[in-house]
């Protein structure tokens, strides 16, 4: 397949590792010179150090210059498939195009030079920044109040479940209050957050619709019953229609409703999470608010919670007097802090750039739009063979749809894995795989309201052409990706503990070289 | 829609065009977008259009957030000399190139590894050079900033030793202990305190012996401390952890590792710290970039939180590669039982972070190091001679941060800051409140660019304003 006519290729750079380069005495950069006087009035600076702390081993890095470093990193970010690139369609991630003016104005130095701990009168534009997102993402959500501190959606999770303990802690039903139940369904982070504030977690069933289970979820709440943690639309892409029933039976029992906000995109300005009754929401803004993803990150979770909730958020809060803009850290419930300082500032400005190029029209034609994408794929790859879209296939989907490659697989031997990997070599990035849990073979597809109806429809002839292909000439999906920087790589390999080698210095010495 | 253009079309949203999306609604059998929402409760259908500003154009929104940011003081427009856990460093033109190149910055986490070859790589030599310069053998490729790296360090520690108490010293960040407690307090851990030595800041070895016991899970310090200087006794601090089963761990800010020794070296059996300092801008406090690093030993490695790249090759072994490792440990698959539920992090401040590191190299660190070093110094020199001003409270040696006391002058810290500040400098955090045995304090910071000039105005300014009284 190498090769093949009018496929993509990518950038295959034999780039060793950075240590291999260089030679002994470059340098990459210069740093301002310690003038003559400060080293008079300081001596040997040395000498300052108690002898037992001073460094002697010497620092194993490269010696490069600065040439040679940005030669390295550009090859690595050649080998590298970004939003920029092409279709990204990983379910659940919202890959959508990141703006570059945003980029822009996060690197401004009026933004980067700015230390956490100045005095308030000299931060008064970036609070305002903050200020006006807080009150923004209130009206998004529905909610009363919003926290912009955590780093990361799951980070939102943690504060929310901590929220949820705070809250009965107060009521004086911690111990009691100790299971969350999720949905089978339910993204990996939501039990581990639930788990990491000391909940157990509880898993109730989807029906046949891939929804929450009503019978099931009833069966589980009790008086243990600290909250639930739901998606809406969930991992499917369904909308669950019975979300005033199961708010319904989790208050009733006392327990709080937490809203994981991954899939937020396409009901933006259309429902709101504080409507629906979730007390506790978070935001993914490196999904919903186009901010990148970087590679894994940095990202930002902001969490909106009901008035009640308010006077647990961590400190400090962003307060505004009609005049001036104050950082409040006089807050008794406060849970405290999950974090140093105030939040993915960097990330925040770039939401907030995002919402202002927008506005509230403009959001709602991004939620509609990620929605017609979304069926409009589904609808086209429903026609491919060895394909099939469980859960009621007629019912619309929102900003995603997850289809199983179960059939394919049978038939041909041709795994959602491969499928995925043959989706590499067309230059398209692959789905989410193997998620939710609860479809086999899972292929979950989002592509966002940022991909032209073009893009979109290589993407579905990428898949026609490998699902044909996987009754042709299985071998040639089995082996792929042929067209990447890498070919299939070892993962076992990279986890056993014979060949293990998670950093230069632990390759060297498995393989018997001494530092 | 309404957009700035008064067109239909938004330049984000190539589809809003109406006759693309007549054609697709076409072809999927539909008259209207709307049809596709039906499933969701009428009462639940938002009516009203989302109170929000009215969109801009780029241009618009490019001068509205210029002025809006032009409202603040920055480091550039004074001499700030504020750290405590985020610092004021050069970052390289070339680190700010490289983590702008769109291939790195607009990718998902490398779940498909040989499309997303380039991130792998970068971040194994993150961990890589973050193994180096600390001296541990494994690390992961970020936490989100170094208080919840403690936090899950302290949680990891007590799984692995099946204990509950944690020590940490009592010159600490506030908000690094507060974030430690809000980890550890759901797990059941409790955290004591270990008193210092009023005449050096010191781990006071006498209140650590006192405290330590089987029911420690692990001890932590850190190097350079809060406060600035380096705690010299962790030989002896070391070898009681160990004498009584518990685990080592270390904070470290590492600009201070090219010339300071490696936590490694002395025995620390996990490491944790902030890297905004390799590379990454202050950002009014985030993004940040915690360290997570730990000895080669298989228990802790399965027992670590986040995402770890490892060496591998391909299948047909043929060529070296980079994956994630050790996926079992992580939350999509472990779920509840996982080590962790972190999923996103930040990776691109690890790559910063690694361009930062190969830039400088070996010789540039040690420059670093005592660039920095030279410079806190000498403000401390100039500073120790006003009148009525103590620096540092503690005998001890200072790596970039120290402590400025004034009670032999009748201003308080804060009318200190106020008065500088309105000479255009930036002084210190005031830690007279988190620290009342130490009077009227403030934790100073001078980093490498800071120049001799800044330094000497600050010290002329603060002359003046004490004797001017
Ligand atoms: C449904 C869902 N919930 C939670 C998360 C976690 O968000 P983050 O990666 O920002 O921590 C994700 C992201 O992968 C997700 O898809």
């Amino acid at each position: 397949m190498e090769g093949e006519n009018g496929m993509f290729k990518q950038a295959k750079w034999n780039e060793p590792l950075i240590f291999k380069l260089g030679r002994k005495g470059r340098k990459g950069h210069i740093l301002p010179k310690v003038e003559d006087e400060v080293k008079r009035a300081v001596g040997d600076v040395n000498a300052l150090i108690p002898e037992n702390m001073r460094r002697i081993s010497q620092l194993r890095l490269p010696e490069l210059s600065e040439v040679e470093v940005t030669r390295h990193f550009m090859r690595l970010s050649q080998m590298n498939y970004g939003v920029d690139s092409g279709l990204y369609p990983l379910g659940s991630c919202t890959m959508k195009y990141n703006p570059k003016i945003n980029e822009f104005l996060a690197n401004l130095p009026t933004i980067g030079m700015l230390h956490p701990y100045q005095n308030e009168s000299t931060v008064q534009g970036i609070l305002e920044i903050l200020y006006r997102l807080e009150r923004w993402l209130t009206e998004i959500t529905g909610t009363y109040e919003i926290c912009l501190q955590p780093a990361a959606g799951a980070h939102g999770e943690f504060l929310g479940t901590l929220l949820m303990r705070a809250y009965h802690k107060l009521n004086g039903e911690c111990k009691k209050r100790n299971e969350v139940i999720v949905p089978d369904s339910a993204h990996g982070t939501n039990p581990a957050s639930a788990a990491m504030a000391g909940f157990n977690a509880v898993v109730v069933p989807s029906d046949e619709n891939g929804c929450v289970d009503l019978e099931a979820l009833k069966a589980a709440v009790s008086e243990r019953t600290a909250g639930l943690m739901l998606t809406n639309p969930n991992t499917l892409g369904i909308f669950e229609e019975n979300i005033e029933e199961i708010a319904k039976i989790v208050h009733e029992t006392g327990g709080l409703l937490y809203y994981d906000g991954a899939n937020l995109n396409p009901i933006l300005g259309k429902a709101r999470p504080g409507d629906m009754g979730f007390d506790i929401v978070h935001i993914n803004i490196h999904k919903t608010f186009s901010t990148p993803h970087g590679g894994g990150g940095p990202g930002a979770g902001p969490v909106g919670v009901s008035e009640e909730l308010t006077k647990f958020l961590p400190v400090p809060r962003i307060v505004f007097d009609g005049e001036r803009y104050r950082l409040d850290y006089d807050r008794p419930y406060s849970i405290g802090k999950i974090r140093s300082f105030y939040g993915n500032v960097a990330v925040l400005l770039k939401a907030y750039a995002y919402i202002l190029s927008l506005g509230g029209e403009g959001l709602k034609e991004v939620a509609e739009v990620s929605v017609l994408n979304a069926n409009y794929l589904m609808k086209k790859l429903k026609e491919i063979e060895g394909l099939t879209l469980p859960y009621i296939s007629e019912k619309p989907r929102k900003h995603e749809c997850v289809f199983s490659a179960k059939p394919l697989k049978n038939e041909t031997g041709v795994s959602a894995l491969n499928i995925a990997k043959r989706l590499l070599d067309y230059g398209l990035h692959a789905p989410t795989i193997y998620f939710p849990l609860i479809v086999d073979e899972a292929l979950m597809i989002e592509p966002t309201e940022t991909f032209e109806k073009e893009e979109l429809d290589r993407f579905v002839e990428a898949m026609r052409k490998i699902c044909e292909e996987a009754y042709t000439n299985p071998e040639a999906i089995l082996q792929a990706p042929h067209n990447t920087s890498v070919s299939r790589l070892d993962e076992v390999k990279a986890s056993h503990p014979r060949t293990m080698a998670l950093s230069w210095r632990m390759y060297l010495k498995k393989n018997g070289q001494n530092l | 829609m309404v957009n700035p253009l008064g067109k239909h079309t938004h330049p984000y949203i190539p589809n809003s065009l109406p006759e693309i999306k007549r054609e697709m609604m076409r072809e999927m059998g539909i008259k209207s977008i709307n049809e596709l929402y039906a499933d969701i409760p009428e009462k639940y259908r938002l009516k009203k259009l989302l109170n929000l500003p009215d969109a801009l154009s780029e241009f618009e929104v490019k001068t509205h957030v210029e002025s809006l940011l032009s409202k603040n003081k920055t480091c550039s427009d004074m001499p700030v000399f504020l750290g405590a856990g985020c610092w004021p460093h050069y970052v390289p033109a070339a680190v700010k190139e490289i983590v702008q190149r769109s291939e790195l910055l607009t990718s998902y986490t490398p779940y498909q590894p040989e499309i997303s070859h380039g991130m792998l790589q970068a971040l194994f030599e993150y961990q890589s050079m973050i193994c180096e310069l600390t001296g541990m053998e494994v690390a992961n490729c970020s936490m989100y900033d170094w208080a919840s790296a403690l936090g899950e360090a302290a949680r990891m520690a007590s799984r692995l030793t099946r204990r509950s108490e944690i020590l940490i010293p009592k010159i600490i960040h506030p908000e690094r202990a507060a974030t430690l407690h809000v980890y550890d307090e759901p797990a059941g851990l409790s955290v004591k305190q270990i008193a210092y030595n009023s005449e050096t800041g010191q781990i006071s070895l006498e209140d650590l012996r006192s405290k330590i016991s089987d029911k420690t899970a692990a001890v932590y310090i850190e190097n350079p401390s809060y406060l600035g200087f380096i705690e010299t006794q962790v030989y002896e601090i070391s070898k009681e952890i160990h004498e009584h089963g518990a685990l080592f761990i270390v904070g470290v800010d590492p600009t201070s590792l090219g010339i300071l020794k490696p936590p490694g070296e002395y025995d620390a059996d996990i490491v944790v710290g902030e890297a905004q300092s390799l590379g990454n801008s202050m950002n009014f406090g985030g993004p940040l970039l915690g360290i997570f690093a730990c000895r080669d030993d298989l228990k802790l490695i399965r027992q670590m939180p986040g995402r770890i790249i490892g060496m591998t090759t391909t299948l047909d072994g043929s060529r070296q590669g980079f994956c994630m490792a050790l996926q079992t440990r992580e939350q999509h698959i472990r779920r509840e039982k996982a080590t962790s539920n972190i999923c996103s992090n930040e990776a691109l401040c690890a790559v910063a972070a690694a361009v930062y590191m190969s830039l400088l190299g070996p010789e540039g660190l040690r420059e670093l190091g005592e660039t920095i070093m030279y410079k806190a110094n000498y403000a401390i020199h100039l500073l120790s001679k006003i009148n009525g001003v103590k620096t540092p409270v503690f005998k001890s040696a200072h790596f970039k941060e120290f402590t400025v006391n004034f009670d032999g002058t009748d201003l308080s810290v804060k009318k200190v800051h106020e008065k500088l500040l309105q000479c255009g400098i930036h002084d210190g955090k005031d830690v007279s409140k988190e620290f009342p045995e130490l009077g009227k304090t403030a934790l100073y910071c001078v980093t490498e660019i800071h120049s001799e000039e800044d330094i000497e105005r600050l010290a002329a300014t603060l002359e003046e304003i004490l004797i001017g009284r």
